[in-house]
């Protein structure tokens, strides 16, 4: 589906026709009942058409002037109908994308006797595995538990460059759906049918099932209170023109009445929750909660692993440094066989310093004597037990623990050069033998991403803390920390010191978020208030967290903080608008029902409105188009810059605030001349 | 609940006592000891008689007195029953009143300025006070119906005139009661020289 | 308008502003329970007053359990009012040997005495007793402030505390903020009043001979003027003046120090015996603003932001010098319709609309205590606004519609007000993208809907019933003694201050009717009460609440911006929701005095 550079237009043809028509499906009143603004609106429309098809019988006079303002009355509600479609009308466009990605297939199910059976995808239970072969679909969600292959995701991410999924590890998730292209896998099933990934991606861009968020909710019972004062206000002035001898029809009064209720964000405010999440999806983000996307806007603290985020993922081997008495060849000789079985970029790129410097070769090692030491977040080293040497390559940290746990004394020298390469931001990575003690040093480089500076200082104009999480030591992480322009580190951190890096926070009344790929990132991600997992992550990151990068860029989240921000600001703004709007509908409308009793309160009458008719029908027709005007701005969202809170208000309150009191003067004034000179009042 | 309802009506009851009763009997105590002519309403005596509080208006209408605003307590000035007329600007009584007594003012003194105060009815209907300008329009009545000197019957108001209190407080004003007992009491020594 | 005018205004000013910071840190100090000055003599008092009742000062309340207690208090102590009234011939201190006060009425006046609006529909001079002034209005006077007090207290606590269940005790709450706060002011200025010439006295009426014996027309049973058998109409001799007396002083200062307005005269502030001098008038202003405004102060003091506490206050003065402008300006313009008489100022004459204002205050003075009463629910008068000018009296109208908030009511004005913050902040959130915030406690759903809640209930009471009484010729229109735009404003402003506690009126509408005396009456407790209990569920909910840390994306509460915001919420809600009555009452009438209309 949503394809990266795929830009809809916003009146894309046939969006707009199925827009149309469902504004008038959803007329219906059950439907219009959950949104009493614009309720309350089909409900005097109602009365008005009532009213005109008596009148019309009975000949009464206004006749015409009454029959347009239940036309726009009526307009008004399809406006607001139309604005709410043209937002789902986008996400429906794209669950048809992503249906046709759910069409079934067959799935190859392993029988407990080991015997493989035809399913269809649909019957697959979550604990099922299943086989799948190069050209053959994934059938549901699941974990590789067996096998490499590379999958097609494009159905999914828009990414058409295939991507590795393979068992063990980071990246064993696997989603229904997707198309495996070379290879063969075993897939345990995690879902069962209708809760799949692809199930709720489509749920959530259709924006069937949308819970209202709870500042949406907050907000629709202001509007709701709204409604009801003025509902108040405009029912008792009746008795109030009774009593100055000059009562008002129903025609006028519900005029009055729809004009002063907060239709413009009434008729917008589910558009702009729909729209909000769209546009998330537009940016490969999958929400799986509104409220997800307002804590977003929330944020206060922003956690983010140094590796792959900030730098780039692989740290280069540059350096050795051997220490006294120890030749360089010697030290690099022993850099490369304790990396000989180090798979990370760290290690390969030691194997191949070695190689280029000192022209070692890397030897095939017959296993039975040697043995691999893996590394672990424990011990925090690894290294390699060949022919009776033990060599280890780790943290300085650990390291002199094992080299002074040998009886060897840590030399001074290394300690200076640790401390160098780190002040550098680089990584020093300590190489000792057992029996010899420490060897050197081996620097890695670690290079901090292009642009990644800019992005937090954005963060940072935000109201945005972040804090850089490292298993690197403190000297290393507070280089990187500079180089890149975090604000915090967490040097040496432990999944445990993450989680009470969160819980600290959390405690001081802050919000965090955080990104995460791995199974040890799942706590963590399910405490943090925004927890963004990357899609190549696991399936336990992935379910942790309330969000899903589809494009597993962990910097993403200042996008989904934009987003929610804007979600926000745009109702606020329109709120603002939408009540400021008013004073200008007074001035309008009250003058007009009025002044034919007493000619004084002309003098309130400050936009000249020609005639009582002309005056209540601009109104009208100005409440009714304001909101077709402003649904870009509703789907768009208000532009949300990072300039802090008190700048931030001051702009949106000129804009919305006195922009809001402004425009309807011109915008009635400029209707009643142009009704008036063609004759329609 | 019910352990409230009892504080409730206890509460009710202590309190009663202490601010019902105590308190303003501690006031008035004090205030009898301390200030006992104002505590009792400032109250004038002439000749034995009490004839009025320093500071409630009366109403005089006679040539030979100043007179007080328009009042609309009771049947004016009536202490025991304060009161203001309550018209708005725009009715008609309020203004047909005004005219009246516009009216009546011009023939009296044809030409000059009539201030607002001599024909509008104070709020309590017992202002005792008059602007200077309303004692100045009615000088020369007074003077020519007691026939005393403008100059002695401005002094008079002079000495009844107070200024802003402090310098700042208020607005200037002459106590109506006050300078018609002065006056009177002139026009008695007055009357008592003519005999000798 | 002259110079010396808005000196005086500038005075009571600056008078308020300086008493802000150290009465309400004093209110702070009082109640966090800290030490304070008063300790030696009122820590006894205080602990005989719980020995008494059963009270035990350690005892926290829910928010549930601090609305229950105040509402029993508010029940009990208005019943105990009504049975006073009704059997006052039977109690002492009755030298004019007044008759028991008939039901609804006394019902009216117990509904609106102890829910601090003091609205009178009877004339006091010929209605109530020395002791049912005392023991029963003046009381009120007390309590129902104090109550007011406790309540914007548990409010403040409310944003204060964090994940905390409770609110504090009301009982010890209401019983400091009377022993502490209300009884040693109150001591010392009704001493000082009567040295201005306030009487304090258990006198009975005196009767004097009047210096000149007038004669007025004898008026028939009917009002009109009797008409002898000469066909000349019949004169009476007036020669005796009776002089209402009374303990004035001791009611008169926690009239207005407790907002609460209603005069022991008929003609309230304007009786040259409850405010004798400019200087007593100086008093009274001033401290229907002292207790308002040192709270907003205490709300700084107790939430630890100090900026916010001035930001409202700077709003509240904001709406208050708005107010005080209009009014002075079109009293001082005088009455277009009152031909050939000079209104204009001088020293030596007050100039303006001077019907229903005394000479000893002036116009200015005369303005400022009208927006002070009702930016406050104080009710309290010293001109009658009904006979204010159209837009002069439109002032006070939408000083009491707008919630009373201008500093406001003892208490009542502070969570009115928090009301309105905490709209602004939920508006001001949304737009800056984040979840509203206010003094690090998130503005949710609940919050929002509790602060529409009590919102509504304003509109609600004051609309319906008004337009009840304008169409209903035999119990609504029958009691108003102005025709045209100007009875209706007379209608709407009786039960706007009723619905805002305030108490004063636009008096000519003879409001000791069945109807009036009752649908007043429960628009009076449903104003106070109704109104109360959702703003204690918000200071509940808020309570509970976790802090979140601001940040540079929170909007902050303590800037002049946020003032200004907090400013234009208030006068938008209030405006939209009223314009369109007001419209057909004093704007209406203002343009047609202008246009020299009568009725």
């Amino acid at each position: 589906m949503a394809k990266k550079n795929q830009s809809k237009s916003l009146w894309d043809a046939k969006i707009v026709r199925r827009a149309l028509l469902d504004s008038v499906m959803k007329l219906d009143p059950r439907t219009m009942m959950k949104n009493p603004v614009m309720f309350v609106v089909e409900v005097g429309s109602v009365v008005t058409t009532i009213l005109l098809v008596k009148d019309a019988l009975g000949h009464q006079a206004h006749l015409g002037f009454n029959l347009q303002i239940t036309l726009w009355l009526w307009f008004t509600v399809l406006f607001a109908n139309f604005a709410e479609a043209m937002a789902e009308g986008r996400g429906k466009a794209q669950a048809d994308s992503l249906r046709r990605a759910k069409s079934e297939t067959m799935a190859h199910r392993i029988l407990a006797s080991g015997k493989i059976e035809q399913v269809a995808s649909t019957q697959l239970r979550s604990g099922d595995i299943v086989t799948v072969t190069a050209g053959e679909f994934i059938p549901a969600d699941g974990e590789v538990i067996e096998g490499v292959a590379s999958v097609d995701e494009s159905a999914i991410t828009g990414e058409s460059a295939p991507v590795i999924r393979e068992s063990g590890g980071d990246r064993s998730a696997v989603t229904g759906g997707t198309r495996v292209l070379s290879d063969c896998i075993k897939v345990k099933v995690t879902s069962n049918p209708g809760e799949t990934f692809l199930d709720r991606m489509i749920a959530l861009v259709e924006g069937a099932e949308r819970q209202k968020t709870p500042n949406e909710i907050a907000l629709n019972i202001l509007l709701a209170g709204l409604t009801i004062i003025f509902l108040l206000a405009v029912v008792t002035l009746q008795p109030f023109a009774v009593y100055s001898q000059s009562p008002q029809t129903v025609f006028v009064l519900v005029s009055l009445l729809v004009c002063l209720i907060p239709t413009t964000i009434g008729g917008l405010l589910s558009a702009i929750g729909i729209a909000g999440m769209d546009r998330l999806v537009q940016h490969n983000v999958l929400a799986m909660s509104g409220r997800a996307v307002e804590a977003a806007g929330d944020v206060n603290t922003l956690l983010l692993d140094k590796t792959g985020t900030i730098t780039l993922g692989n740290r280069q081997a540059s350096r050795f440094v051997p220490a006294p008495g120890v030749p360089e060849q010697e030290l690099a000789d022993a850099a490369q066989l304790s990396s000989l079985a180090d798979e990370t970029p760290e290690g390969r790129s030691i194997v191949v310093l070695a190689k280029e410097k000192y022209n070692l070769r890397g030897r095939e090692l017959s296993t039975h004597q040697t043995e691999f030491i893996p590394f672990t977040a424990q011990t925090r080293m690894s290294g390699v037990n060949l022919n009776g040497f033990q060599i280890r390559k780790g943290s300085v940290d650990a390291i002199e623990r094992y080299v002074t746990e040998n009886g060897h004394p840590f030399p001074p020298e290394v300690r200076a050069v640790v401390e160098e390469v780190s002040r550098a931001g680089s990584t020093p990575l300590v190489v000792a033998e057992r029996s010899r003690g420490a060897l050197g040093v081996i620097e890695l480089k670690d290079i901090v991403k292009g642009g990644i500076r800019e992005r937090f200082e954005h963060l940072r104009a935000m109201g945005i803390r972040t804090v850089m999480i490292t298993g690197d030591n403190p000297l290393t992480a507070a280089a990187i920390a500079r180089e890149a322009g975090v604000d915090d580190f967490l040097a040496q951190a432990t999944p445990k010191d993450k989680m009470d890096l969160i819980r600290k926070e959390q405690g001081q009344g802050k919000l965090v978020a955080m990104t995460g790929d791995g199974t040890n990132d799942a706590p963590a991600l399910a405490q943090a208030d925004v927890g963004v997992a990357m899609n190549t992550g696991t399936q336990a990151a992935k379910e942790a967290g309330n969000m899903v990068d589809l494009d597993s860029n962990p910097t993403k989240l200042i996008e989904v903080v934009e987003i929610g921000k804007q979600l926000l600001m745009t109702r606020g703004a329109l709120t603002t608008f939408s009540i400021a709007n008013d004073v200008a509908k007074y001035f309008a409308i009250l003058p007009a029902m009025f002044a034919a009793t007493f000619p004084v309160l002309n003098a309130l009458n400050i936009m000249h409105l020609k005639t009582p008719q002309s005056a209540v029908l601009s109104a009208v027709i100005f409440n009714a188009l304001i909101i077709i005007a402003l649904i870009p701005l509703a789907l768009r969202g208000v532009r949300y810059r990072p300039v802090g809170a008190a700048i931030l208000l001051r702009q949106n309150l000129l804009i919305y605030g006195v922009g809001g009191v402004i425009v309807p003067f011109l915008g009635i004034k400029a209707i009643d001349m142009l009704i008036t000179s063609v004759g329609l009042a | 609940m019910k352990k409230n309802l009892l504080i409730s009506i206890l509460m009710t009851v202590v309190t009663t006592v202490l601010f019902g009763l105590i308190y303003p009997l501690v006031v008035t105590g004090l205030a009898q000891l301390i200030f006992p002519d104002k505590a009792n309403g400032q109250l004038v005596h002439r000749n034995g008689a009490v004839v009025g509080s320093r500071i409630i208006g009366q109403p005089f209408n006679g040539p030979k007195y100043f007179h007080s605003r328009p009042s609309a307590a009771g049947n004016g000035y009536d202490a025991g029953a304060s009161s203001g007329s309550n018209l708005g600007p725009t009715s008609s009584k309020l203004v047909q009143r005004v005219k009246d007594s516009v009216a009546q003012l011009q023939a009296e003194n044809p030409g000059r300025p009539i201030p607002v105060d001599l024909v509008t009815t104070s709020g309590s209907g017992l202002d005792p006070h008059i602007s200077p300008d309303s004692a100045e329009f009615q000088v020369p009545r007074v003077a020519r119906e007691r026939g005393l000197s403008e100059a002695a019957v401005r002094a008079a108001v002079t000495r009844h005139t107070e200024g802003l209190q402090f310098g700042v407080l208020g607005a200037p004003r002459v106590n109506v009661l006050e300078l018609n007992l002065d006056l009177d009491s002139l026009g008695t020594k007055q009357a008592e020289l003519n005999q000798n | 308008m002259t110079g010396n005018g808005w000196l005086q205004i500038a005075i009571l000013f600056l008078l308020v502003l300086a008493v802000t910071k150290p009465l309400g840190l004093f209110m702070a100090r009082v109640f966090n329970r800290e030490k304070t000055f008063l300790d030696r003599i009122l820590r006894p008092l205080e602990r005989l007053i719980y020995r008494l009742t059963g009270v035990d000062e350690g005892r926290e309340m829910r928010w549930t359990e601090y609305a229950v207690s105040m509402l029993l208090f508010s029940v009990v102590s208005m019943v105990v009012l009504y049975v006073i009234q009704r059997v006052q011939g039977y109690l002492p201190w009755n030298p004019q040997k007044l008759a028991g006060v008939p039901p609804a009425l006394a019902f009216n006046t117990a509904a609106s005495f102890s829910t601090n609006t003091n609205w009178q529909a009877y004339v006091p001079e010929t209605t109530m007793s020395y002791f049912t002034q005392m023991a029963g209005l003046a009381y009120h006077n007390f309590f129902s402030a104090a109550a007011g007090i406790a309540l914007a207290i548990a409010f403040i606590r409310g944003i204060a505390r964090r994940q905390a269940e409770t609110l504090g005790n009301f009982w010890v709450d209401m019983t400091r903020a009377s022993l502490w706060v209300l009884l040693p002011f109150c001591l010392v200025g009704s001493l000082v009043l009567v040295s201005q010439g306030v009487v304090q006295n258990f006198r009975a009426y005196d009767t004097v001979q009047l210096v000149e014996p007038q004669q007025v027309p004898h008026l028939n049973a009917d009002g009109t003027a009797a008409v002898g058998p000469d066909g000349k109409p019949v004169m009476d001799t007036i020669a005796q003046q009776t002089i209402a007396q009374g303990p004035v002083a001791s009611q008169e200062i926690i009239k207005e120090f407790g907002t609460n307005g209603g005069g022991f005269f008929n003609a309230n502030s304007a009786h040259p015996f409850e405010n004798p001098t400019p200087f007593t008038n100086l008093i009274e202003i001033f401290c229907i603003f002292a207790i308002s405004a040192g709270l907003v102060y205490t709300l700084g003091h107790m939430t630890g932001s100090l900026a916010h506490g001035w930001a409202v206050w700077a709003a509240m003065a904001f709406l208050f010098l708005a107010g005080v402008t209009v009014t002075y300006w079109s009293e001082a313009r005088g009455n277009p319709l009152l031909a050939g008489v000079n209104q204009q100022a001088s020293a030596t004459h007050p100039g303006g609309n001077m019907e229903g204002k005394e000479v000893r205050f002036g116009v200015a003075n005369s303005a400022l205590f009208a927006t002070a009463t009702t930016d406050t629910s104080c009710g309290a008068v010293n001109a009658m606004h009904d006979s204010f000018t159209p837009l002069g009296g439109l002032v006070p109208l939408v000083n009491i519609m707008l919630g009373e908030v201008i500093f406001g009511g003892v208490g009542s004005g502070m969570y009115g007000m928090l009301v309105f913050v905490v709209l602004s902040v939920f508006i001001a959130g949304l737009m800056v993208g984040r979840t509203p915030e206010y003094l690090g406690k998130k503005i949710e759903s609940y919050d929002v809907k509790m602060a529409m809640l009590s919102l509504l209930i304003f509109p609600l009471i004051i609309l319906t019933l008004a337009a009840i009484s304008v169409v209903s010729s035999s119990f609504g229109t029958s009691s108003i003694a102005n025709a045209g735009p100007h009875g209706l404003s007379e209608i709407l402003y009786a039960f706007t201050s009723a619905a805002g506690n305030n108490g004063s009126a636009f008096a000519g509408i003879n409001a000791n009717t069945n109807w009036y005396n009752i649908a007043l009456g429960f628009n009076t407790l449903i104003g106070r009460f109704l109104v109360v209990i959702p703003v204690l569920a918000i200071a509940g909910n808020l309570a509970r609440k976790k802090y979140v840390a601001p940040s540079l994306g929170t909007f902050p509460v303590t800037t002049p911006l946020f003032s200004a915001l907090l400013v234009s919420v208030i006068l938008i809600v209030g405006a939209l929701t009223f314009f369109p009555v007001l419209s057909l009452g004093p704007i209406l009438e203002h343009l047609l005095m202008h246009a020299g209309t009568t009725f």
